[in-house]
């Protein structure tokens, strides 16, 4: 090409960096070359109508975010030789990082093997760069919150080895076949998934609560993380609308297939999310906002302006949608109690809340907290009170789509559980709610084969079927430690210690 | 609807019978007792009678209830995957329809669980 100026304008040097890296194939097919492009049925009629919201160049990214990781390296640094882990608010809210690390951070690793692969199949050069710029920021961004909280792995438990636990413990399936189940479809879906729905609709259901709940509670290290991931997210937010009308643009058949993966993906997201409902309402000793509350700001708030945005390219609002806002009255409460009742096979703690936080979650839930959640907490302090600290000895029934225990309750009726079941030739399958069964009726396929740890311990896939073998060897939740109730636990213990207080059972020393 | 694949895509299913060494899945909810957070999933053997069920596996596994020990489960209201059902207790659970992955909702009918809110 001619290069008319000796310096480039930032239009023209785009221009040159970007489209002009793609060329028109020759001597191959183009569907050959991008074979996954047409299968899901989306017709792209001019891939020149991408618009890239952010004009970003390769050369100018590694130099802005080596700018910003050195700022944040550096404060890691200062937060770990002051030991920074000291001044949290509570040693509790470490169980929130715990779950974190286990459950989000492997997803960024995900997201970045997804937008590699994804980006590899398109023809249109925008989205493919597009693709390999945010593919960086999410590999960057699970290595960055490993760093950011592998200062707390030094000084409590559970932190030591979440790649392994999410490829294998029972709730980490959740987020773990979420993302299996997006990167496995095409190209088309996942940024349908993980752009759009996951990015641009939820996304600040995860970062804005939690980032502030790291803030509040004293934690400076996930905080900076979180200021330094904002860009990257900000950035991701906008290609996720860009490609949903994007794709709804370029041809009228494209409506009903985005629709329907909009239906799933909201619903997989939202049952995804529940995790991190139970993070801000329980494992945040200093409270941000109610999941409640948060719902309603980023979801039916911002969600609404959205899909009435999006109206005029004949989409309507994701179904089921009703029975997602119904819920959040609920839904951490639900989720707190099933944990509690299980946390022998987690690698964080649970405990009944305190009377101040009950009192707060009667004032953020006026209509459901007394009446359905406080006597649960009563009793469960009753019973830890006289020696019988409940577990629930028996596994539970998971949803064969979202894998999370069939814990849900049916909308308006908060004491029957949501539960639905079919049979696919000739095989039973049970789910959580009518959201999760659609999905499977419209690709049975796929969730005929899901992993369930359920299933799989009884089946004697993981090194036992007794459950003490499968927590701590196939697992490797070390029983004691990792496990079981806040109070008493060696973290516990040591953060007594650290306060200067003595631990709860004087029998036994602080370690 | 089927999946929309590049192949034809096609897989066994994860959970059939014979994957679970001559044991089979059984799930069991207890309506209106929530304490137990989901239904429980049990492994079991067919051949084994329904009062065994209810004595050996069932019983154990919701003591914890206060309820528990007042419940007369042999003479509640069940439903075998959704549809009534009227147990024969000395009968196994497969000549009692009662199949791989199938499950029994029991309904106490005088035991609603604590504070009135099913739990």
């Amino acid at each position: 090409m001619a290069v008319q100026n000796k310096k480039l304008n930032l239009k023209d040097k785009y221009q040159y960096l970007t489209r002009d890296m793609s060329w028109e194939p020759t001597y191959q097919k183009k569907e050959d070359i991008f074979p996954h492009e047409d299968f899901e049925g989306i017709k792209i009629t001019d891939w020149s109508q991408w618009e890239d919201p952010f004009r970003l160049t390769m050369d100018s990214y590694w130099k802005y975010q080596a700018e910003k990781e050195k700022k944040l390296y550096a404060i890691f640094d200062a937060f770990a030789q002051n030991n920074g882990h000291q001044n949290i608010s509570d040693a509790r809210y470490v169980n929130a990082l715990k779950l974190f690390i286990g459950g989000i951070s492997p997803l960024e690793h995900g997201a970045y093997q997804g937008y590699a692969k994804a980006g590899r199949q398109f023809s249109g050069a925008g989205a493919r760069v597009a693709c390999q710029m945010q593919s960086i920021d999410e590999l960057r961004h699970s290595q960055t919150q490993q760093h950011a909280m592998s200062h707390y792995n030094k000084h409590f438990n559970g932190l030591h080895d979440a790649a392994h636990m999410h490829d294998r413990v029972w709730f980490l399936s959740v987020p773990k076949s979420f993302f299996d189940d997006a990167r496995t479809a095409g190209p088309f879906e996942f940024l349908t998934a993980i752009s759009f729905s996951f990015e641009y609709v939820l996304t600040n259901l995860v970062f804005v609560p939690f980032m502030s709940g790291a803030a509040y509670n004293g934690d400076m290290a996930t905080v900076t993380f979180g200021f330094s991931a904002q860009s990257d997210e900000a950035r991701h937010m906008t290609l996720g609308l860009e490609v949903i009308k994007f794709i709804l643009e370029q041809h009228e058949d494209n409506v009903p297939i985005v629709q329907r993966w909009i239906d799933k993906w909201f619903w997989r997201g939202f049952r995804l999310l529940s995790l991190v409902s139970l993070m801000m309402d329980y494992m945040l000793p200093n409270k941000v906002m109610s999941w409640a509350e948060a719902w309603e700001v980023y979801y039916e708030q911002n969600g609404g302006a959205l899909f009435k945005d999006l109206e005029r390219y004949g989409i309507r609002p994701p179904k089921y949608q009703e029975v997602a806002n119904d819920a959040k009255h609920h839904l951490s409460h639900q989720l707190w109690t099933t944990f509690y009742q299980y946390s022998y096979a987690t690698n964080f703690h649970t405990w009944v809340p305190e009377k101040e936080e009950m009192d707060w979650m009667s004032e953020k839930y006026p209509d459901t907290f007394d009446k359905y959640y406080r006597p649960r907490y009563e009793f469960l302090a009753k019973e830890a009170a006289a020696g019988r600290r409940f577990y629930n000895n028996t596994l539970p029934q998971l949803c064969q789509v979202c894998q999370v225990p069939n814990l849900f309750t049916e909308m308006g009726a908060p004491t029957k559980l949501s539960h639905r079941q079919l049979v696919h030739e000739g095989e039973r399958y049970h789910f959580c709610s009518e959201g999760c069964c659609d999905i499977f009726k419209h690709e049975p396929e796929k969730y005929v084969q899901a992993w369930l740890p359920v299933h799989q311990i009884y089946q004697g896939n993981c090194e036992g079927e007794d459950i003490e073998t499968v927590v701590q060897k196939y697992y490797h939740i070390n029983i004691g430690e990792d496990n079981f109730e806040y109070l008493g636990s060696p973290d516990h213990k040591r953060w007594m210690a650290i306060k200067g207080e003595k631990p709860a059972d004087e029998n036994q020393d602080a370690a | 609807m089927s999946v929309n694949a590049l192949y034809d895509y096609k897989f066994e299913p994860k959970d059939k019978v014979e994957n679970f060494n001559g044991m089979q899945l059984l799930y069991v909810y207890w309506t209106d007792h929530l304490m137990f957070c989901a239904p429980l999933a049990l492994s079991v053997q067919p051949d084994m009678t329904f009062r065994a069920l209810i004595e050996e596996i069932l019983k154990p596994a919701t003591a914890a209830h206060p309820d528990s020990s007042k419940a007369d489960f042999l003479n509640a209201e069940w439903l075998l995957n959704d549809e009534p059902f009227t147990p024969d207790a000395d009968a196994s659970l497969i000549d009692n329809g009662i199949d791989h992955k199938s499950m029994l909702t029991v309904t106490t009918p005088d035991l609603k669980g604590m504070a009135g809110v099913g739990y």
